[in-house]
């Protein structure tokens, strides 16, 4: 009855698909879950004792808008010294709450109503409604599996119209776990200067990747001013419940975005940034063993995946593998929705994360491998079962 | 792969070898020999289980003793070493820097059972100067695993996020 009286995107923007399948998996009893998208790892200690020493020293207030320039200065640090970026602290970057404020303050600064923005598919969820909020028009490419989830340049080309304002990048990728490598950015880096396209790029899974060293668009001289980065310490250094990102670009970007970020905002938790600071400072090791047990878990669950029957390749980056469920017949829901019900496992189907999401499921990794040992035990009986049955 | 199989085999023992090759992406074949391997060379030397005896109500006693002696010429520590870890109620020792030579873990069925042991068999040891014995009280934490008193910590998270 008083739907007329809001705002028409708002109510536009569709409950996803699934929502009716994530309440289910979410409330049922006795779920043995692989549908997380963020670490089981704690905060490593040192970490969460900086902050609460920082509340104990009466480090209580706010800081400056664009976050404790102590952090600042700490990021570009390590910015520099771990993926060869080079951000001034005091004009080119922003302390957010999460990445996700700082995909939306990037948005918004920069979409004008009826500009169009690129994001690749299957994508993370919030992109499409954050395009759509900030007056833009989403344009899909689907990335193919046969790419490895990669974007090319052909595909790329097809979707840039005199409308093309900006282009959302996610590697490593939520679902895919797809990376792009040096070698897969470059044929991009013409087109992407040529017709002075921004590149939104989230990083927030930068630092798991298994293969090779991340590599960020913002490496490129020829487009770096054109690249904004944003990346935060969820995923890293597991510390999703903290709430802080960051944002990096060039200072005119930046000084835009900043308003919107004062306004809105104020600053990022103050306790959170002083965790922060320690984490980079001396959080490198844990977030190395991480890495180390990541990636272990990967090997086995992909091994496993492909020998009961789902074809899974081995993705470089995130946690996540994208095992290919087609020859089941059923859709990504339905597979997923039957799992539940007749095993207790919950994955995420790949619809969620758009149509080039059909026809596969996420799973994720954030899990010990006990716990992965046994969701797959049933996953296997689930897929005896309906060879049996079909 | 040596290196990354022994830190996995390190915290769990207990591994079959079909997921170490799974995890180490490496044959079943190659993940035993090279098993057999360090074994052979004396790299993994035992496979032992992290047991909290309190709670299998299993009365044990552990002590920690600091042991001081006088070198030897020609053998320096190692032959006061040997006399001592010999003793079958010796866990573990380890030769120190800092105010004493050794120390040496004991454990006993009680108190007495570890002051019989340091009265009789270790102080009396030639070399040994002097001993100081230290009771552990309560066990917080061993091998990297806590000992904690409370519940399992549950898995906080929401079972599916994107």
């Amino acid at each position: 009855m008083y739907r007329d009286l809001l705002n028409k995107t708002v109510v536009e923007i569709k409950p996803s698909g699934i929502r009716r399948f994530f309440d289910l998996a979410n409330t049922k009893k006795g779920v043995l879950s692989l549908g997380v998208g963020e670490p089981d790892f704690a905060t490593p200690w040192n970490v969460c004792e900086s902050a609460i020493y920082s509340i104990k020293a009466k480090h209580t207030h706010y800081t400056a808008n664009a976050g404790l320039l102590s952090l600042r200065t700490e990021l570009s640090h390590y910015l520099r010294k771990r993926y060869d970026l080079h951000y001034s602290p005091n004009k080119e970057m922003i302390i957010t709450v999460g990445g996700s404020e700082a995909i939306d303050i990037a948005l918004r600064a920069i979409i004008n109503s009826g500009d169009e923005v690129i994001i690749l598919e299957p994508a993370y969820v919030a992109y499409e409604p954050a395009v759509r909020l900030a007056g833009g028009v989403p344009v899909f490419i689907e990335l193919k599996a046969e790419n490895q989830f990669k974007l090319t340049k052909e595909e790329l080309l097809e979707k840039i119209t005199d409308k093309t304002k900006a282009i959302i990048i996610n590697f490593p990728s939520n679902p895919t776990g797809g990376i792009m490598n040096k070698e897969d950015y470059e044929p991009l880096i013409p087109i992407i200067k040529e017709h002075r396209l921004i590149v939104i790029s989230d990083e927030i899974y930068a630092e798991l990747n298994y293969s090779s060293k991340h590599c960020s668009p913002a490496v490129f001289p020829e487009i770096r001013d054109l690249v904004v980065l944003i990346s935060g310490f969820s995923k890293a250094f597991a510390m999703t419940g903290w709430r802080l990102g960051y944002l990096c670009a060039n200072s005119i970007f930046v000084e835009q975005m900043l308003k919107i970020h004062q306004y809105i905002i104020m600053s990022a938790p103050t306790a959170a940034q002083y965790g922060a600071i320690e984490g980079l400072r001396n959080g490198q090791k844990y977030v190395d063993e991480m890495i180390v047990q990541y990636k272990q878990r990967r090997n086995l669950l992909v091994s496993r995946l492909n020998e009961i029957g789902l074809p899974t390749h081995m993705p470089e980056g995130a946690f996540y593998v994208f095992p290919c469920i087609k020859h089941t017949g059923l859709t990504s829901l339905e597979f997923c929705e039957r799992l539940l019900e007749e095993q207790n496992v919950a994955c995420v189907p790949g619809s969620a994360f758009g149509n080039a999401g059909e026809g596969y499921i996420r799973i994720s990794y954030a899990y010990s491998i006990d716990e992965i040992k046994m969701a797959l035990a049933k996953i296997e009986i689930f897929m005896e079962q309906f060879k049996k049955a079909n | 792969m040596e290196k990354e199989l022994l830190a996995l085999i390190e915290k769990n023992a207990k591994r079959d070898i079909k997921d170490l090759a799974a995890i180490l992406q490496e044959s079943e074949f190659s993940v035993w020999s090279t098993l057999t391997e360090l074994e052979k060379n004396k790299v993994i030397n035992g496979y032992h289980t992290i047991i909290n005896w309190d709670k299998a109500n299993v009365d044990r006693v552990t002590a920690v003793i600091d042991v001081t002696c006088q070198p030897e010429r020609d053998f320096g520590y190692d032959r006061i070493a040997s006399m001592i870890y010999a003793y079958p109620e010796v866990d573990t020792m380890y030769l120190m820097s800092g105010k004493t030579e050794f120390s040496v873990v004991v454990e006993g069925r009680t108190m007495q059972d570890i002051s019989n042991f340091v009265g009789s068999k270790l102080a009396v040891v030639e070399g040994v100067t002097g001993t100081s014995t230290n009771f552990i009280l309560k066990q917080y934490k061993k091998n990297g695993v806590i000992f904690a008193d409370t519940d399992e910590e549950e898995d906080d998270r929401i079972q599916v996020s994107i």
